[in-house]
């Protein structure tokens, strides 16, 4: 699996090497607020068994810490008496969890075939043009947008359909591009 | 959405799952209550104590309004409940039910528009459906990218919670039941449902071989039934308003009720389109304003990015239901109808759907791990005019060794069709791409001998 925000972490510049079980490391130790907690101690009432709250764990540590780093999943492999080695395995297998820092703006646009039919492939190179040349998976310096090509987004009707963080965006052409990104900063 | 409230249904037929659409606030219970919204599950509240409303009676009625489910396969939904082994047989285990909200066939769209303007419909059909099942918790499994339906979800949830529609000793009717609404995080596989079981687990979602059925031993190896979320809305409806009144909505008795039709590509105005299932595909491409700029049809997908492509005129007289389009040597699946016009490049559409199914492949078996990605290599090749004159052939052979019960599940079936369509129904196309290559010829291994189980493989479907 590869989302654009987990293209081969090496290849982004300016990350620290990679970790003993592959995750990044953020250079410093985690743990979730009082907040995250009490949600966390929710989530395990709603499963016969603690590792049913994996997913959402995850959830939870991607919104306080901004993305999934080697303390994350140690942090979550402890609350749920799991290894690092499997909940990274697990990270690794889904495509939305963050495995490097990402901008302000996650800019995901889909290029499955109903948005390929309306001309995707070429919104999606001219964003990352318009950018500065962003790679795709790079960060502009400034740490505001991350420009990342998925999948099928369910939003075929409003294609070329693009998502910026959870935020379902329509009908994203060349013409509007410039306007998109302005309303974004 | 920005459906409009008008002109998403064939003239003279009143939407049955979309009846609520653009009306103020229809995602809260309020509305929902006042307009009849949850009379089914107080019916049964108020009637299960007295013996008038039995889990039986319930599963009856499904069975008898003919609804196939909605997710892509097209099985019986009734029977598909009676798989789950009757209460001195499961050795004390709970039995699940499981909402697949994991809508990621490329071209589909209908799951979302039902969860962000109507999710108490969904409730309620679930309501009902865990009455048959003795189910005592329900999941809602929506994949990740549904940020804002899995916030309305957990709203509905929480609503019902409040008004006593969920919980213990539901209004005194000592039923039980909870309603959690999980998340995914971003894989297609997981629509699948033993992967989505897996997934809701908290593993990697890798489908499980199959026996044993999820009806016997799913989640947490408790007896489990996945069912679509329009499948799920559908039951509310036939409690409701009966079996029989569900049948008349259909083209034939194998073929019941109504049926959102997701259609987009070259057409002019794309959307969720509800009708009666059956509904003929120029009817529905009329609904959308026929293909954009007036153009002729080249090609037409059926069911999403996994069901075989039709050609213009394969579609003329299509009816949109599962028998009418597996007729077609193609399948409804999802209901996802994606146009593509005069002017489309077949071997870039082909290519991108390939590239598709190279991404999303779970990675567990070598002829699809390895397939997947070898084909779409092979295409892009051709797209950059390094294609050889034996690719084709070599395309249709690899895919056939993909296929035919070589993996776990129907996925690499789906991801071969529409290359197998593809090419042969558009293959001059690729041999135009292929004239103009100077790359050199080479020796096509021998053929290896493979049975042609793909279509009956891929009319199981994957999901939605």
């Amino acid at each position: 699996m590869s989302g654009g925000a987990n293209v081969p972490v090496d290849s982004l510049p300016g990350q620290p090497p990679v970790g003993e079980h592959g995750a990044l490391s953020c250079g410093k130790d985690v743990k979730f607020s009082e907040e995250a907690l009490a949600e966390f101690e929710k989530l395990l009432t709603r499963y016969p068994t603690k590792q049913a709250a994996l997913l959402p764990s995850l959830w939870i540590a991607q919104r306080e810490f901004g993305w999934i780093s080697r303390e994350a999943v140690d942090y979550v492999a402890g609350l749920l008496s799991l290894s690092p080695a499997f909940v990274w395995g697990v990270v690794t297998f889904y495509t939305m969890y963050n495995r490097a820092p990402v901008g302000k703006h996650l800019i995901q646009f889909c290029t499955s075939i109903s948005c390929h039919l309306n001309g995707a492939e070429e919104v999606y190179h001219e964003c990352r043009k318009k950018l500065g040349g962003l790679k795709p998976g790079e960060t502009t310096p400034d740490g505001k947008f991350t420009v990342i090509e998925v999948e099928c987004l369910a939003q075929c009707d409003k294609a070329p359909a693009v998502m910026v963080n959870g935020d379902d965006h329509a009908v994203i052409t060349k013409d509007n591009l410039d306007k998109f990104l302005e309303s974004l900063k | 959405m920005s459906q409009k409230k008008s002109g998403f249904h064939p003239a003279g037929y009143e939407p049955v799952l979309l009846a609520r659409l653009g009306k103020p606030n229809s995602r809260h219970i309020d509305g929902y209550v006042a307009d009849g919204g949850y009379s089914s599950w107080k019916k049964i509240l108020s009637g299960v104590k007295t013996g008038e409303w039995t889990p039986v009676k319930v599963t009856d009625l499904v069975k008898a309004s003919g609804l196939r489910g909605r997710g892509g396969a097209g099985f019986p939904t009734g029977l598909k409940w009676t798989f789950v082994p009757p209460k001195e047989k499961r050795g004390g285990k709970p039995v699940y039910l499981l909402c697949n909200c994991d809508e990621s066939e490329p071209g589909t769209f209908k799951d979302r528009l039902l969860i962000e303007t109507d999710p108490h419909q969904l409730l309620e059909g679930m309501m009902l459906a865990s009455f048959a099942l003795d189910v005592k918790h329900a999941y809602i499994y929506i994949r990740g990218e549904m940020v804002h339906g899995a916030e309305y979800l957990n709203e509905a949830v929480s609503e019902a919670y409040a008004k006593g529609f969920l919980g213990t000793d539901i209004q005194g009717s000592g039923l039980t039941l909870d309603i959690t609404v999980h998340r995914g995080a971003g894989a297609y596989i997981c629509g699948e449902e033993t992967a989505l079981i897996e997934s809701l687990e908290g593993k990697r979602g890798h489908p499980r071989i199959k026996p044993p059925f999820p009806a016997v031993s799913g989640v947490w190896s408790s007896p489990t039934v996945v069912n679509n979320v329009e499948t799920l809305a559908c039951v509310k409806h036939i409690l409701d308003r009966g079996p029989d009144w569900f049948k008349t909505l259909g083209r034939n008795e194998k073929n019941t009720g109504p049926k959102l039709y997701c259609i987009s590509g070259h057409v002019e105005r794309p959307g969720v389109y509800e009708g009666p299932m059956g509904l003929p595909f120029l009817e529905l491409l009329a609904l959308a304003g026929g293909v954009r700029g007036g153009k002729k049809i080249k090609a037409v997908i059926p069911g999403g990015a996994s069901a075989p492509m039709l050609t213009a005129e394969e579609v003329q007289s299509l009816p949109l239901d599962f028998d009418g389009v597996a007729a077609a040597k193609s399948m409804l699946g999802s209901a996802a109808i994606m146009v593509m016009d005069e002017n489309t490049d077949m071997v870039k559409a082909v290519t991108n759907i390939s590239k598709f199914f190279a991404h999303e492949s779970c990675g567990q078996c070598t002829p699809c791990r390895e397939g997947t990605p070898w084909l779409n290599k092979m295409l892009k090749r051709i797209v950059a005019g390094q294609g050889k004159r034996q690719d084709l052939d070599l395309m249709l052979q690899i895919a056939n060794q993909m296929g035919n019960g070589m993996t776990i599940c129907v996925f690499a079936d789906a991801a071969i069709a529409p290359v197998l369509s593809g090419v042969t129904k558009f293959r001059s196309e690729f041999e135009a791409y292929i004239a103009k290559s100077a790359a050199l010829d080479y020796q096509l291994p021998a053929p290896a001998a493979v049975t042609d189980k793909v279509a009956a493989r891929v009319a199981e479907g994957i999901h939605s």
